[in-house]
């Protein structure tokens, strides 16, 4: 199967208000292969709010439009609430920032996982429970069988990270979506989830969106970088060339940021241009 | 380095008790000198918050000595320390009441300590802070996270204190405001002269605006330096280094980092 | 976002401006925008004006009494009992003859005593029970709560009953007994939110000024309980008027002759089969304020609720 995995073409997400309609997400056009795609913005550029459009799991009060949104030949546009249903969390798999959040704080972290294998296949309880053990040894947990028996709260930041990918990724997805999976971790506990990412969707061939705010993350982690702001996609560069970023809001974000190897009197504070809005 | 402005000596906080009992902070020492920015560093659960709200004596539950500007830091709470020491917290959604306007929230600290002029010093500390006067009368859920993070130091600064506690003042904003509190810190401790003690996971920040950093974890300092050596990476500690190569971002090398404890404490 | 209400805002003239205006120029203004961002929210929930329009129609027919009653409430006269409803009598008469009707609204009077007082008397003194446990915590939390539970583990109107017992019926004394059974739940409520806001970053803030605990649970935590106190105890005013009415039904609550709907009710039930209204007429009074209230309090709850925005 060549050809992009998903393609996004004039998304649109706007929020009646009190004060008439208020956009989240303007136009916003890409696709996504076999790669890693990293969205990057401030809070408010509707980085999340895109994330969600693709999975409709936008709020019930925002309106989204779309000339395309094309999964796998599927239209997501037209498809009905029942189709989404088949195709979130079995065909496009979401990470979230909080795994506590995600999980059933009740049920053990293991039967979470083996439920998503048996809701997208058709499976034994035992073969389950197989898959299972073996997706959490895929996501480096080394005492799997002690980890099934866990529940949500008994287990560190970064483990609950690793449970919620290997969660994500049992059902075999086509597509993972993750919303700034590392920015609750501590940095060396990031580096070591964002390797089993890294690994695990390199090796099965999925694509992955990665929403985050950090520049320098998106920059060293993924294949390409689109740049939103205020709702638009202002730039989009392979990431190893974000460095040499050309639009003014991305040179502004890259010069705002605290070096480690260079000390500057003054941080250069970035002038936002309302010809960013239109242009 | 002149004489030590702030000094911690052998300082402990612990929780829990019996068998739960955890040391937060371990026997931790260290100095500042007047006009200084020290940094403390490390991941979450290092205790480095737990010192400041240990010196700031919103946490009375500690042992060893601190001195703040010649002062011995009391357990109980000192209304005159208040006016040496400020703190600037990491979450600039939570620290500032939703019920009261930016007037009430700045004049709170002037009418407990009995201050005259407080509509003088409320103009005062906004202007400093970079804030128009109109702001006065806006409610927190008016105001950006950065405007929020404006007032928050200029609640802090309206007792005019020596000595600012930063507990990761920077790290709940985006990456452009970031920017503009770190140039306002920076502007304010060169007029006011201020001592700075700022927390922080980011060595990005930290090599900004410090010039020592002390790097911790589980509770105890494991080593200091300047920031010329950090900014050379000259480092002794292995766990330094791993800190100072992740906040580079990330690389595809696949040599295992410090195995994360399985389960949460 | 905020570039949007400005141009609307400055679209439209007048109050309506000031009351949208992006820069504030005083604290009257300030308060008055939240007020009017608040009534902006309430008034878009249909239900929460009819809860309002009951509660203020109750308020009129208590303040207007003397006018829109027909008849005087007290007079009686037995040769024109138990008459059905009519145009002389909009509501019929008891069995002294009285009017319904008049006495009715003259019962709103009552009922709206009740209702003030309980919630003047429960509110501050659950709010302060529960703030002052909550932030002080330590022993204080485990005296004030075990006295709250203690209170709490009597149904209201068992409570309500052997304090009118042992302080003898009447009025006043059923008002100090509902109110003794009103605080327990509000001072739980209240220690909740405490527990709540009382690590927060602001608290400590003010901590850090210098503030005593005083002035911290005053100033900075009561008002953030006040919201979800007035909530509680506008959903508990339809069991307040219950338990009044229920007091009065069982004849401890207001004495005859005085119009309390619970009494009226009372009496009504012994001439149910063939005058339905001595009873219905009451009932239904109870009933549409009991629920006024609800609907009322509901929507505070949508309006005041920090959580729900």
């Amino acid at each position: 199967m060549n050809g992009p995995i998903l393609t996004v073409e004039g998304l649109s997400v706007t929020f009646p208000s009190l004060q008439g309609k208020v956009p989240a997400v303007r136009g916003v056009s890409f696709t996504v292969g076999r790669e890693k795609v990293g969205i990057v913005g401030e809070s408010g550029s509707g980085k999340s709010m895109t994330g969600r459009a693709i999975l409709k799991l936008t709020p019930p009060r925002a309106q989204v439009e779309a000339r395309h949104l094309r999964f796998r030949g599927i239209d997501l546009v037209a498809a009905s609430e029942r189709e989404m249903r088949g195709i979130r969390g079995r065909r496009i798999g979401m990470i979230l920032q909080d795994p506590k959040f995600a999980l059933n704080p009740v049920q053990t972290v293991g039967r979470q996982i083996a439920e998503a294998f048996r809701i997208h296949r058709r499976a034994s309880g035992t073969e389950a429970k197989q898959r299972t053990l073996a997706m959490l040894e895929a996501v480096r947990i080394r005492n799997p069988h002690r980890v099934y028996d866990l529940y949500p709260h008994e287990v560190s930041g970064g483990m609950g990270q690793r449970i919620m990918i290997a969660m994500m990724l049992i059902p075999e997805p086509d597509l993972l979506i993750a919303d700034e999976p590392t920015s609750a971790l501590d940095v060396t506990v990031r580096i070591s989830v964002l390797r089993i990412l890294d690994e695990l969707v390199s090796e099965r061939g999925l694509g992955l969106i990665f929403i985050s705010h950090d520049l320098n993350l998106v920059a060293t982690f993924c294949d390409r970088v689109l740049i939103m702001y205020a709702g638009r996609i202002v730039e989009s560069l392979p990431a190893a060339e974000l460095h040499a970023a050309r639009h003014p809001y991305t040179r502004g974000l890259l010069e705002s940021l605290p070096r480690i190897d260079e000390r500057r009197a003054r941080l250069p504070v970035l002038a936002r241009d309302p010809a960013w809005l239109i242009a | 380095m002149s004489r030590a402005f702030v000094s911690v000596r052998d300082l402990r906080v612990s929780f829990g008790r019996g068998a739960r009992l955890i040391h937060a902070v371990d026997g931790v020492s260290f100095d500042v000198a007047e006009g200084e920015v020290f940094g403390l560093v490390g991941e979450s659960g290092c205790g480095k918050s737990t010192i400041l709200r240990a010196l700031s004596g919103l946490n009375p539950d500690w042992s060893g000595e601190a001195t703040i500007a010649g002062r011995p830091v009391a357990r109980t709470r000192d209304p005159a320390m208040a006016r040496t020491v400020q703190m600037v917290f990491q979450d600039p959604y939570g620290s500032l009441h939703p019920k009261h306007t930016v007037e009430t929230a700045l004049m709170e600290p002037v009418r407990i300590h009995g201050l005259g002029d407080g509509p003088r010093r409320i103009e005062r500390v906004l202007t400093e802070v970079g804030l128009s006067p109109a702001f006065r009368y806006r409610y927190p859920h008016q105001l950006s996270g950065g405007q929020r993070q404006r007032v928050a130091i200029a609640r802090a600064l309206i007792l005019e204190p020596r000595v600012l506690l930063l507990d990761e003042p920077t790290s709940a904003l985006d990456v452009s405001v970031q920017a503009e509190i770190l140039n306002l810190l920076s502007d304010i401790r060169r007029t006011e002269n201020l001592t700075y003690i700022l927390v922080s996971h980011d060595f990005g920040v930290i090599a900004h605006m410090c010039d020592r950093v002390a790097v911790m974890n589980h509770g105890v300092i494991l080593e200091e330096l300047t920031v010329e050596a950090l900014m050379q990476g000259r480092m002794r500690h292995a766990y330094t280094r791993e800190l100072y190569e992740a906040s580079a971002g990330y690389t595809r090398r696949l040599e295992r980092s410090g195995e994360e404890a399985d389960v949460a404490a | 976002m905020t570039a949007e209400v400005r141009t609307e805002a400055s679209a439209q003239g007048g109050l309506r401006a000031w009351l949208l205006a992006e820069t504030v120029t005083g604290p009257g203004q300030a308060r008055a925008q939240k007020l009017y961002l608040g009534w902006r929210r309430f008034a878009a929930n249909p239900l929460a004006l009819l809860g309002l329009g009951i509660v203020l129609a109750l308020v009129l027919l208590a303040v207007l009494a003397p006018l829109v009653a027909t008849h005087d409430p007290f007079a009686q006269s037995l040769d024109r009992r138990l008459l059905p409803p009519s145009s002389s009598h909009l509501l019929g008469t008891d069995e002294l003859g009285r009017d319904i009707w008049s006495r009715i609204a003259y019962g709103a009077r009552i009922t709206l005593m009740i209702v003030l007082l309980v919630a003047l008397i429960a509110g501050p003194l659950g709010l302060l029970i529960g703030t002052v446990a909550g932030y002080l915590g330590g022993w204080v939390d485990v005296a004030l709560m075990r006295l709250t539970d203690v209170f709490l583990s009597f149904p209201g109107l068992i409570l309500a009953l052997a304090f009118v017992a042992a302080l003898g019926s009447g009025l006043e004394n059923a008002i100090l007994a509902i109110a003794l059974t009103a605080w327990p739940p509000i001072a739980r409520l209240a220690r909740a939110e405490t527990l709540t806001v009382r690590r927060a970053d602001y608290i400590a803030a003010v901590r850090l000024a210098g503030a005593s605990d005083l002035r911290i649970i005053v100033r900075h935590v009561m008002p953030i309980c006040i919201p979800s106190v007035i909530i509680r105890i506008t959903l508990n005013m339809a069991g307040i008027i219950l338990t009044a009415a229920g007091l009065g039904f069982l004849g401890l609550g207001a004495q005859p002759p005085s119009p309390e709907w619970g009494a009226m009710l009372s009496t009504g039930r012994a001439y149910m089969l063939g005058s339905w209204w001595l009873a219905a007429m009451p009932g239904i009074a109870i009933l549409v304020v009991s629920l006024g209230f609800n609907l009322l309090g509901d929507a505070l709850r949508d309006v005041l609720d920090p959580r729900s925005s």
